[in-house]
């Protein structure tokens, strides 16, 4: 369980997050919409524990720990995920190499020895089907000359690799054609478990309509106006978010 | 804060795990170089009379000379006088009448270096020269070559069993006169390798070289000569740890390798000498002149290095490529961190028709060191068809560091074909946020990004170096990002 208390933050020095509280629950699927510059990469960035975000205020609990006293590979190897809106490139780095690295460094963290190489690449070879990702992929260097829409499948690869409990998808579906969006998001939904949980940053109802989220929220200038169910994503796509910001 | 500056001083504490020094009674003559010094070396190795000719000669030359400044570099003075010009830590049994035994600690040293004497213990296919200060401790292996006709031993016993190879080919491819350090090595060498591959043998396990620095107040000055005849193949691997020592120690060496026709040479190296501390206190001044002379038709020369260590590193592993068709490849690794500075590349001498050459080097720079790539690419008028590709890539870590390239291109035929490409990069606070996201603590993550920008030069070296050098970036830069 995912608990946020009243969270603040700011980069260089300009407040971004102004008060948000959330709980997101076992087995949920969170949705969060909003407009451009509202805070939704932000209030990912600041989950994940990115540097570049300051924290002024408020709390984030993960399964009772206090996650903000965690460095970001802590979060990571607790079971914390995130598929980035733009996954960076790693010139050198085979995809074997870095999965096996960080693979290894979540079960160290468990007090569990290293994968045999063996077992590893067979691991590899099962969860590359799920987002049909093919071994040349896995062989190339960290998203190396992949395209956007390989990009994105490769991060549902390495979550589909790492198993965390809960994971944030940052506009996993910006750049992505129909086909692609269909394949990250049925990938998405086959990993699914009733002990897991997920927040979708999002702009649109389109990969919401494969995710069927539990719980939508609205996310405007830092705040969190409005939460509702899977018809209020419904509603954003037909209204806008013009409706939200004219009521404040 | 604090932690974490513990944390960096913890790991620059342990970092360099052959610091240690051996108490080994070790005979070491008076500090200081004269003609009389050169003589008493080469009375010492009891050799005959050309070579101290040789000796007396390069010394004489030496002194005639200005030591360089061309180098990037910033040299402390070096006083030739206050350093003495052979030590032997094998003296003590010698004298006990135990010529033939080898002391334990000398044993021992070369074990925890990971470098076992005894045949038995030895890495699978790997013969070894285990060069101890100025003497050949054991070279391992040796009657199994033989019986293929491979010599392999030290050069001061080749001097003496061998003497018409090895004063046909000494030499011959770096004179006395080619530079400074190479004039100050060749008046008072002391050990390292003799190797000649005869014509048409596949030499059957991996050659290789271990030189440690133990004695202070030396230098050490070896010798190591490769003679590969027609046909012949052979694959070299050197190196070299230092104890950590307050004041810099000298290492003047000089490698010498003869391709002859359709023959292949390959040389790889892992240095890592005593870099210093973190503030720049102490470390070897690693100043080498290696070079091969590709004499035959379509013979072959490639030489590998990652270099880790040293306070300073001024060396251009250098090819001469004079057959027609001959190829030499140069795959480099360079690292330099806190104090270190490295000026180092290679030389390509296009003499024959249709060579072709290649270099790659990858230099990675972090804390306040200074990192230079030098290379000449000469191409002369008798060279058509001849071939040049060199890539330069320079990876920062850190804004205190310092990136150069110096690429020289002296091109005397229209035929010939000569590229250069250079890039320079850092490891990205993007990368190492990716990193860590997956669960990737950063100096885990700094040891993979390094290692995957080395890999196309690491994939170079025989399979137990190459663990080895990975090892080695990893450790060689823990601390220097975050």
């Amino acid at each position: 369980m995912l608990e946020i208390k009243n969270l603040h933050a700011s980069i260089n020095g300009k407040e971004i997050l102004k008060g948000i509280n959330l709980v997101i629950n076992d087995g949920e699927v969170h949705a969060v919409m909003g407009t451009n510059g509202a805070g939704k990469s932000t209030l990912s960035n600041v989950i994940v524990g990115n540097p570049a975000y300051e924290v002024t205020e408020g709390e984030i609990i993960f399964n009772g720990k206090n996650l903000l006293e965690m460095k970001p590979e802590e979060r990571a190897q607790e079971g914390i995920f995130l598929s980035f809106q733009q996954p960076v490139e790693i010139p050198g780095v085979s995809m074997t190499n870095f999965m096996r690295a960080a693979l290894n460094a979540k079960r160290k963290h468990q007090g569990l020895e290293p994968l045999p190489a063996g077992d590893f690449l067979k691991l590899m070879r099962e969860k590359r089907k799920i987002v049909e990702l093919d071994s040349k992929l896995a062989n190339r260097s960290v998203n190396e000359g992949f395209s956007g829409g390989e990009k994105k499948r490769n991060e549902i690869f390495q979550m589909a690799m790492l198993e965390p409990t809960f994971s944030i998808l940052d506009e996993t579906d910006s750049g992505l054609d129909v086909d692609a969006l269909r394949i990250v998001a049925e990938g998405f939904n086959k990993l699914r478990t009733p002990q897991t949980s997920a927040m979708v940053i999002t702009h649109y109802q389109r990969l919401l309509d494969y995710l069927k989220p539990d719980i939508v929220h609205v996310l405007i200038d830092g705040r969190i106006i409005k939460t509702g169910g899977p018809e209020l994503a419904m509603e954003i796509e037909e209204k806008g978010f013009e409706q939200f910001i004219v009521t404040r | 804060m604090e932690e974490k500056n513990s944390f960096v001083r913890e790991v620059a504490e342990k970092k360099y795990e052959y610091g240690f020094t051996t108490d080994v009674q070790t005979e070491i003559i008076e500090k200081g170089l004269s003609e009389d010094v050169v003589r008493l070396i080469s009375q010492k190795k009891g050799e005959p009379d050309w070579l101290l000719e040789f000796r007396l000669k390069a010394f004489h030359y030496w002194e005639s000379q200005e030591q360089p400044e061309w180098g990037h570099l910033q040299m402390p003075d070096i006083d030739y006088q206050a350093i003495s010009y052979y030590a032997d830590p094998t003296k003590k049994a010698a004298d006990d009448g135990k010529s033939k035994e080898i002391d334990p600690e000398l044993m021992k040293t070369f074990d925890k270096l990971g470098i076992p004497l005894e045949e038995r213990l030895a890495l699978s296919g790997t013969a070894v020269d285990a060069v101890m200060d100025s003497v050949s401790v054991k070279t391992t292996f040796r009657e199994k070559l033989k019986e293929k006709g491979i010599i392999f031993c030290s050069i001061s016993e080749a001097v003496k069993e061998h003497p018409e190879l090895v004063r046909q080919y000494l030499g011959s491819v770096v004179p006395y006169r080619d530079n400074y350090f190479a004039a100050l090595n060749s008046a008072v060498f002391s050990d390292g390798s003799f190797v000649y591959i005869p014509k048409g043998v596949r030499c059957p396990m991996e050659l290789s070289t271990y030189f440690r620095i133990n004695a202070r107040g030396t230098g050490q000055f070896e010798r190591t000569l490769i003679v590969c005849d027609d046909d012949a193949y052979v694959s070299y691997l050197e190196g070299c740890t230092a104890p950590m020592r307050d004041e810099n120690q000298l290492h003047a060496a000089i490698v010498e390798i003869v391709v002859m026709e359709n023959a292949e040479v390959k040389y790889s190296t892992v240095q890592n000498w005593y870099p210093g501390d973190k503030d720049g206190k102490g470390g070897v001044l690693n100043l080498v002149t290696k070079r091969g002379h590709l004499r035959g038709a379509n013979s072959r020369l490639s030489w590998t290095q990652v270099e880790t260590g040293s306070a300073i590193t001024w060396k251009y592993p250098s090819c001469i490529l004079s057959g027609d068709g001959s190829q030499a490849e140069f795959y480099s690794v360079a690292v330099t961190n806190n104090y270190q500075q490295a000026d180092t590349g290679t030389k390509m001498i296009h003499i024959g028709k249709n060579t072709k050459s290649t270099i790659i080097s990858k230099g990675i720079s972090a804390g306040k060191s200074q990192n230079s790539y030098r290379g000449l690419v000469k191409v002369s008028a008798k060279a058509d068809g001849a071939r040049n590709y060199s890539s330069c890539d320079s990876l920062l870590l850190g804004s205190e560091c310092g990136a150069h390239t110096f690429p020289y291109m002296d091109v005397h035929n229209d035929t010939a074909v000569v590229e250069h490409e250079a890039t320079t990069s850092k490891i990205s606070e993007e990368q190492l946020m990716y990193c860590n996201q997956r669960g990737i603590p950063t100096e885990e993550a700094v040891s993979l990004i390094v290692n995957g920008y080395a890999k196309e030069v690491i994939n170079k070296l025989p399979m137990e170096f190459a663990v080895e050098a990975q090892k080695l970036l990893g450790v060689s830069l823990e601390g220097t990002v975050g």
